[in-house]
């Protein structure tokens, strides 16, 4: 059993009363990863049953009708309730301060109130499922949202609620971020995590407010009928998608770029070689922040927006290539010459880089307008952004939660099930979405309930794909709940990591640290500080 | 940091000094301003949209709102501003009784701008222009003239809104200064609900031309 350390966050009296009052940046943290876990396992097993359905041309389990709920389901679940949140509002909050050597975030009442909003607009999400479900698809476009007769309004106005909870997480970390860091710390010493978690929470703060302002309309448009979506009342469907992109499209960085900054630790430290092109990093970061405002264009080559606005949009979005591309080949210069160690969390560094590089090159294709003419609203889309989504920032939140795991809760899991559970989820997720890429090529639509037999053979890989994966998933699961249990104690820094948050004990004490603490060297001076793994 | 002189009630564990807490409170308010804007800038923007397309509509559809009444309001608007910086100016100089008059006054201006809100809004219910499905008026020239409407309950209301979150907010600090909560030393959360009914008032500065005085 664990001893009391003095002070352990985890181990402060009050009982569950405590936790559901807290204001330990730490323990929000941990109760967002609650929150998320949850939403991700419901998400996936949302997932499993497309691809179930999608095992013949015929029905399989569920009617067509049922299946568009499902899959809306599964988009509106996953991209509002676990990877927008994921990142940032669960490891982001717990390390955040720590890593800036700060007590907590600037906010503690705020952050606290975050998560409450985040609970209150899952409910309202939960409750649209009972009340009938929702069968728009994750974008509830306009006209089909204003008809649909499933409960639209109660999960638009769920989505509106969660928009608050995102952008309150977001100025919180600007604040904290601005105001909190530990004396002598200078922007440049700054771990990138934290540059990534502000460069998204500036996306947080700048583009939420407009989907908040779009949902409010499209209720009024259900409810009042106010037209100005309707072109039978002089209104322009063709704006509904302008305004939801213009949040939609920056709402994609806002999940992708904390998992750069992720990588950009696992990197360095697992490579125990300093970071390559700090600066580069740090700014191709809030490159993408601003550029990502630039693009919504791209998702309406084929809806009638001018071809001067599409080959300019066409244009900007190749633009997102140039910092994403800085930041994958920073990443392998880190890697090259240095002393790489293979553990779970590099494992899914790797196939980060991986998957990654194969969805951002995916979506140059689909950027160029003669290509995306014959690609969009296929699987091949739908492949393209379960590579970024899933390859990219599930990837970087695993390897994250693997990395900080010791760290939140003071146990090691078990490195061999570990790399095992990274294998399966790396073939399964090849298996499942590369196919994808072929069945859209040759013309499969997305979100279609059939398709014709020759598509077979592929489908029914990808299905086999999402079992491999699934299977991957629940050995984490096991593993994870297992090492809280009866896991080895960790040390303060098993990984022997340079940033500030592993010179706390794991789990580190309620505030954090003892004392003020004192920057000795920078986060990644891995060629000047020898560190010794497993050191308090 | 080793005495309480350095480390009162007001200022909270994490902060190691007042004035980063209070430069941490303002930088938090003005980033939620910002949002404050980006939320009705969707609204400016579809504004925009409609009245280029639609220009004469506009135009004609402006003609049923009452001028007078809205000047009246803007007129009751910036004279709140004025009484809630007067408020925080009291607090600044250790007047108690001061603040708490001039907040109050600031409060009644509120009241006043939602009544004449109220006024409006049941004249129009009333001839029937009303936002979208629900219109039924037939004197205004020009396609569609509800599309005008609907816009112009969509941002007066989501402005009506804030009136009444900030009329909460300086309730609330009006609460807290009766309670001698607040002296020149430490009146944050004065100066935080007076930036955002700043705020209130200025969206209302630009609604009033855009709505009432086209043309």
């Amino acid at each position: 059993m664990v001893e009391a350390v003095s002070g352990n966050y985890l181990r402060q009296p009050g009982g569950i009363k405590s936790w559901l009052v807290t204001l330990d940046h730490k323990r929000i943290g941990i109760l967002y990863l609650a929150g998320i876990m949850t939403f991700f396992i419901f998400g996936g097993l949302l997932a499993m049953l497309i691809r179930l359905e999608l095992l013949t041309p015929g029905k399989e389990l569920v009617d067509a009708n049922t299946y568009n709920r499902i899959f809306t389901l599964h988009g509106a679940v996953m991209i509002f309730l676990f990877i927008i949140p994921s990142i940032p509002a669960s490891l982001g909050n717990f390390v955040l301060p720590q890593m800036i050597g700060a007590k907590d975030v600037a906010f503690p009442r705020l952050n606290l109130t975050s998560w409450y909003i985040y609970i209150v607009g899952s409910l309202f999400a939960l409750y649209s499922i009972v009340a009938g479900s929702i069968d728009t698809g994750w974008t509830f476009y306009t006209p089909y949202s204003t008809q649909s007769t499933t409960s639209v309004v109660s999960m638009t106005l769920g989505v509106f609620i969660l928009g608050f909870s995102s952008i309150l997480t977001g100025l919180n970390f600007i604040v904290t971020i601005h105001k909190l860091r530990a004396p002598g710390m200078t922007w440049y010493q700054m771990p990138l995590f934290v540059w990534a978690l502000y460069a998204t929470a500036v996306i947080q703060v700048l583009a939420t407010p407009v989907l908040a302002i779009t949902l409010v309309l499209l209720i009024l448009e259900r409810v009042f009928g106010i037209g100005i979506f309707d072109p039978a009342m002089g209104g322009d469907p063709v704006l509904y998608q302008h305004f939801f992109w213009f949040y939609s499209h920056p709402a994609v960085y806002i999940m992708i770029l904390p998992g750069m900054g992720i990588i950009s630790e696992l990197i360095s430290t697992f490579s125990h070689k300093k970071i390559f092109g700090y600066k580069a990093i740090a700014f191709s970061s809030l490159a993408i922040a601003f550029i990502s405002f630039l693009v919504w264009g791209h998702h309406m080559f084929t809806s009638g927006q001018s071809e001067l606005a599409a080959a300019l949009f066409s244009f900007l979005t190749f633009l997102v290539g140039i910092p994403s591309g800085i930041k994958v080949f920073n990443w392998l210069a880190t890697m090259y010459k240095g002393r790489i160690s293979l553990e779970t969390p590099m494992l899914y560094a790797l196939s980060f880089l991986f998957l990654f590089s194969i969805g951002g090159l995916t979506g140059i294709f689909l950027g160029a307008l003669a290509v995306d003419v014959h690609l969009h609203d296929t699987y091949f889309i739908v492949a393209h952004f379960h590579y970024v989504m899933m390859g990219g920032t599930l990837m970087a939140f695993l390897g994250g939660l693997h990395f900080w795991w010791p760290k939140m809760f003071g146990r090691l899991y078990s490195e061999y099930w570990g790399r095992i559970a990274v294998a399966l989820v790396f073939i399964g997720f090849n298996l499942t979405f590369f196919t994808q890429f072929i069945l859209g090529g040759r013309g499969m639509p997305r979100r279609y309930y059939t398709y014709p037999p020759e598509y077979q053979t592929l489908h029914d890989l990808s299905t086999v794909g999402s079992w491999i994966l699934a299977a991957g998933f629940i050995i984490t699961f096991a593993y994870l709940i297992h090492s809280l249990i009866a896991g080895r104690k960790a040390s303060g820094n098993p990984w022997g990591s340079l940033t500030l948050e592993w010179t706390s004990p794991s789990p580190p004490p309620t505030e954090n640290f003892v004392g003020t603490p004192r920057l000795t060297h920078g986060p990644y001076d891995y060629d000047t500080v020898q560190i010794e793994r497993g050191q308090v | 940091m080793s005495n309480a002189e350095e480390h009162p009630a007001y200022l909270a564990h994490h902060f190691s000094e007042v004035e980063q807490q209070r430069e941490s409170a303002k930088l938090g308010m003005w980033i939620f301003l910002l949002t404050e804007i980006l939320l009705f800038g969707g609204l400016f923007c579809a504004y925009a949209i409609y009245r280029a397309w639609h220009p004469d509509m506009f135009y004609n559809a402006h003609a049923f709102l009452n001028v007078y009444l809205g000047t009246l309001n803007t007129v009751v608007l910036i004279s709140s501003s004025l009484t809630m910086a007067l408020a925080i100016r009291r607090m600044q100089l250790d007047d108690r009784r001061g603040a708490v008059a001039f907040l109050m006054l600031t409060l009644l201006f509120a009241a006043v701008f939602l009544v004449v809100k109220y006024f409006e809004y049941s004249h129009k219910f009333h001839l029937g222009q009303l936002p979208g499905k629900y219109y039924t008026f037939t004197g205004v020239k020009g396609a569609n003239p509800h599309i005008f409407f609907g816009i112009y309950f969509a941002m007066t209301g989501l402005h009506g809104i804030h009136v009444l979150a900030g009329m909460s907010a300086i309730g609330w600090v009006l609460a807290k200064t009766v309670r001698g909560r607040f002296s020149s030393a430490y009146y944050t959360p004065m100066e935080m609900t007076g930036l955002y009914w700043h705020l209130v008032d200025v969206i209302w500065i630009f609604l009033f031309p855009l709505l009432y005085l086209i043309g």
